[in-house]
């Protein structure tokens, strides 16, 4: 019975996500409920689910990391600038997601170092890395040549459609495999969520906690580099102005599907469920024609009421 | 570990002091709170290190500079509060650190046996190993903190108030623990209030008392009042000034307080003019009883009345009552610690330092000079920022705020704890007068209910005490009635059967 509850609490997000879903498929337009729409919230939730991976390892730690969307475009610069530079697509990306890892580990030893609460050194990371991004572009889109890594989540051609959806959204489901199995079958795993459970006591049982914590932060720009590849795969150019203020969207889909702020919880299957209620009510509520502005105040108060019903359900379990 | 010491400050918490143990014993560290025992496990478990002196451990120096340090040396300190990660499961807990792993990846059936193993050594195979740690209750958490101790390889455990938080089923089922332990060659260091449990589970003991040992030796041969006599050995100085008070109408009354975990129970009543003390050991929800009369806890059940109003209400309910209130705590929650002396007087802006709603800075500056002398706190300017005080002066400000409020009822919550003695005599002087009045600067008598683990204080300064044990209010005594020695029986729940 417990053990039932507890995998109950652990799909709760999935259940918003399909009431969110049926919902607008009784109130929506015919359009949305189509397997075309389907492909396309999946394409668009990629960005936003492979960086929230990272993100999620950053918040059971106990941390957060509000420089992802930054590095998002500072590795889709870097990418469009050495593609435009004549050097093969391949290299290109592995360059890009280098400088993406490359900020991570920087954030990461900055808070283990100078001993920073993680939320000040990103956030000024944050706008070093916007600036760097600025830069390097002369403040300018770069624009590159066109390659096979555009096709990443570009819609699939009717000759293509073995493949289901594009090779992006499937690079992202197998990142959140590996994620999910790096928690529950690694070392590594258990130390993060003991840093972030209870860090005094991780610390006295000899877990290298600052090594934990420089790791989450390199894997979480990490990702956003991954994020940050799939993001140029769409625009087609390197824009340093893109994804401003994505962190935030980051964010809230780690919260919406469990993640707590003060540490220790999290699930990636919450988390992917958390993308894709945001994208499916920006899906939704742009095919009913309703404006930009009615979206937001929907998502914003679909993160209140997630957190609020969350917290509910963990003060009864607890009592 | 021979002849330490170690100094907070000023204030010498270990004084020299030595202590012994054998292999495969349990050694019993008693003395009261403040004694230094904390200070002593501390050190030998690395989370601090001695000033001098030198600890041998199976013949050879050790010299522990973390936690970490001493636990792989074998030593592992269980504290009141547990360790433990609330989000990993059971058997993630207890390999915490030190997981059984291949190339990266962990290796359940070895965890799944290095745990149940650990487990059993204790005689709780049943605890199942898949569940969070922080879905169980207390005392299982407590096995696994131990159990964890033991798969670390530990050959010294040591229990800082083990039972502090159990029921008595718990207890015996941790004493059954204890000497499974003992039999497998495990010393263990058993620091404990409670006599009879001393009694019951050690075979040797040591008595610390204000950072000294102040004796030892076989628990056996010993008695309880002996072990008592111990720890008090001292006699009460004329640090205690205590004017003949004249009780009024009653204030505060309290009947059948429950709070959620602590109080128990709980009932007294508080007059004009009265000092009320409530003695007990850490713990025993004293700290609790006056939050949830101020507003700060919840409280299950019971009557609260203060002067006219019933029921519970939030502080600033009770600010407006003339409720006012010291907490223990002076770093996190008595003083706003980066400001000013005058702002902190002032902190609540109830009376006479607003005009129309704006601060006047003059009417701040020229109400804290006042406060300032009025207690003695050593200061340059008002301005000056408390966390540039010493405790004492500190400790000074906390009651100038509340004198401030001119209330009627003044609850204290260890009011001298951690300061130096002429501003605890400062303190008492001030209670003393606070009871008293001043008919000439127009002061009615107030009533001070004041909570301190210093017995011989309490019976100084207070006109009657009442003592908490394990969340239970006893019955008020007229203070000059008791002695010292009664009311530590009773704290620690000597004579009273469960």
């Amino acid at each position: 019975m417990k053990r039932f509850s507890r995998l109950l609490n652990s799909l709760a997000p999935f259940f918003g996500l399909f009431a969110i879903y049926l919902l607008f498929i009784v109130i929506g337009p015919e359009s949305f409920s189509s397997p075309h729409n389907l492909e396309t919230i999946l394409r668009q939730t990629a960005i936003v689910g492979t960086a929230a991976l990272g993100m999620t390892l950053v918040i059971i730690a106990g941390g957060i990391d509000l420089s992802v969307g930054s590095i998002i475009a500072l590795v889709a610069v870097v990418i469009a600038a050495f593609l435009q530079a004549g050097v093969s697509p391949l290299l290109s990306a592995a360059a890009g997601i280098g400088v993406g890892v490359l900020c991570g580990f920087i954030n990461g030893m900055l808070i283990t170092r100078l001993r920073v609460v993680p939320f000040i050194v990103t956030l000024g990371t944050m706008l070093i890395i916007r600036g760097s991004a600025k830069g390097i572009a002369h403040e300018q889109k770069i624009d590159a040549p066109l390659t096979w890594l555009n096709n990443l989540l570009a819609a699939l051609s009717p000759d293509a459609s073995w493949q289901l959806v594009p090779a992006g959204v499937w690079i992202a489901l197998l990142l959140a495999v590996i994620v999910a199995l790096l928690l529950r079958y690694t070392k590594l795993g258990k130390h993060i969520i003991a840093v972030g459970s209870n860090e005094q006591t991780a610390l006295l049982c000899g877990v290298p906690v600052n090594r934990v914590k420089v790791i989450v932060y390199t894997l979480s720009a990490g990702f956003a580099g991954v994020a940050g590849l799939m993001q140029f795969s769409r625009l087609t150019v390197g824009d340093p102005t893109v994804a401003i203020g994505l962190e935030l969207d980051v964010i809230a889909a780690v919260v919406i599907g469990g993640g707590s702020l003060s540490g220790g919880e999290g699930s990636v299957a919450g988390t992917i469920a958390g993308a894709l209620i945001m994208t499916t009510i920006r899906s939704g509520c742009s095919q009913m024609g309703l404006p930009n502005w009615v979206q937001e105040i929907i998502t914003g108060a679909i993160i209140v009421i997630a957190v609020s019903l969350d917290r509910l359900r963990h003060r009864r379990s607890e009592a | 570990m021979r002849n330490i010491r170690k100094s907070f400050g000023a204030t010498a918490a270990l004084d020299g002091v030595d202590f012994e143990l054998a292999p495969g014993e349990v050694h019993a560290l008693v003395g009261e709170n403040g004694a230094g025992k904390s200070t002593l496990m501390k050190i030998l478990s690395g989370a601090i290190a001695a000033d001098s002196g030198t600890i041998e451990l199976l013949g050879k120096s050790f010299l522990p500079r973390t936690t970490f340090d001493a636990r792989k040396a074998g030593i592992a300190m269980i504290y009141q509060e547990l360790a433990l990660a609330p989000h990993l499961s059971v058997a993630d807990n207890i390999v915490l650190g030190m997981e059984p792993e291949r190339y990266g990846f962990l290796r359940p059936a070895v965890i799944r046996r290095k745990t149940q193993d650990a487990l059993a050594q204790l005689g709780h195979e049943n605890i199942p190993i898949d569940a969070k740690v922080g879905t169980l209750p207390l005392a299982i958490q407590q096995v696994i903190e131990i159990a964890r101790a033991l798969a670390t390889g530990c050959s010294v455990l040591v229990l800082d108030e083990p039972t502090s938080s159990l029921s008595g089923e718990d207890v015996e089922s941790l004493f059954r623990m204890i000497r499974r332990l003992k039999a497998n060659g495990t010393s263990i260091i058993y620091i404990s209030h409670f006599l009879e449990e001393v009694k019951e589970i050690s075979d040797r003991y040591t008595v610390l008392r204000d950072g000294r040992s102040a004796g030892g030796g076989s628990t056996a041969g010993t008695s309880a009042d002996e072990i008592v006599r111990l720890m008090i050995g001292r006699s009460i100085d004329q640090l205690y000034p205590h004017s003949s008070h004249e009780k009024g109408e009653q204030l505060l009354s309290v009947e059948n307080l429950q709070g959620l975990k602590k109080p128990r129970s709980a009932s007294f009543t508080l007059r004009r003019g009265e000092v009320l003390g409530i003695a007990g050991l850490i713990g025993a929800g004293r700290t609790e009883l006056l939050r949830s009369i101020f507003g700060l806890e919840q409280i299950r059940s019971g009557r609260i009345r203060v002067g006219r109003y019933s029921g519970f209400a939030t502080p600033e309910k009770r600010w407006s009552q003339s409720v006012g209130m010291v907490s223990e705590n002076r770093s996190r929650e008595g003083l706003a610690l980066h400001l000013s002396i005058a702002d902190n007087i002032a902190m609540n802006l109830r009376r006479d330092s607003t005009r129309l709603g704006f601060i006047s800075p003059r009417r701040l500056k020229k109400s804290a000079e006042e406060s300032m002398q009025l207690l003695g706190i050593r200061a340059g300017t008002p301005m000056q920022k408390v966390e540039t005080l010493s405790g004492g002066n500190q400790q000074k400000v906390a009651l100038a705020r509340l004198l401030h409020e001119d209330v009627d009822v003044v609850i204290l919550d260890e009011p001298t704890r951690g300061i130096d003695v002429a501003s605890k005599s400062n303190i008492y002087t001030l209670i003393d007068q606070l009871a008293t009045g001043d008919p000439e600067r127009n002061l009615k008598p107030r009533g001070v209910l004041v909570v301190s683990s210093y017995l011989p204080e309490l019976i100084g300064i207070c006109d009657s005490i009442a003592v908490m044990c394990r969340g239970v209010l006893g019955p008020v005594y007229a203070a000059a009635s008791v002695n010292q020695q009664q009311l530590l029986e009773e704290a620690i729940g000597k004579g009273i059967t469960e």
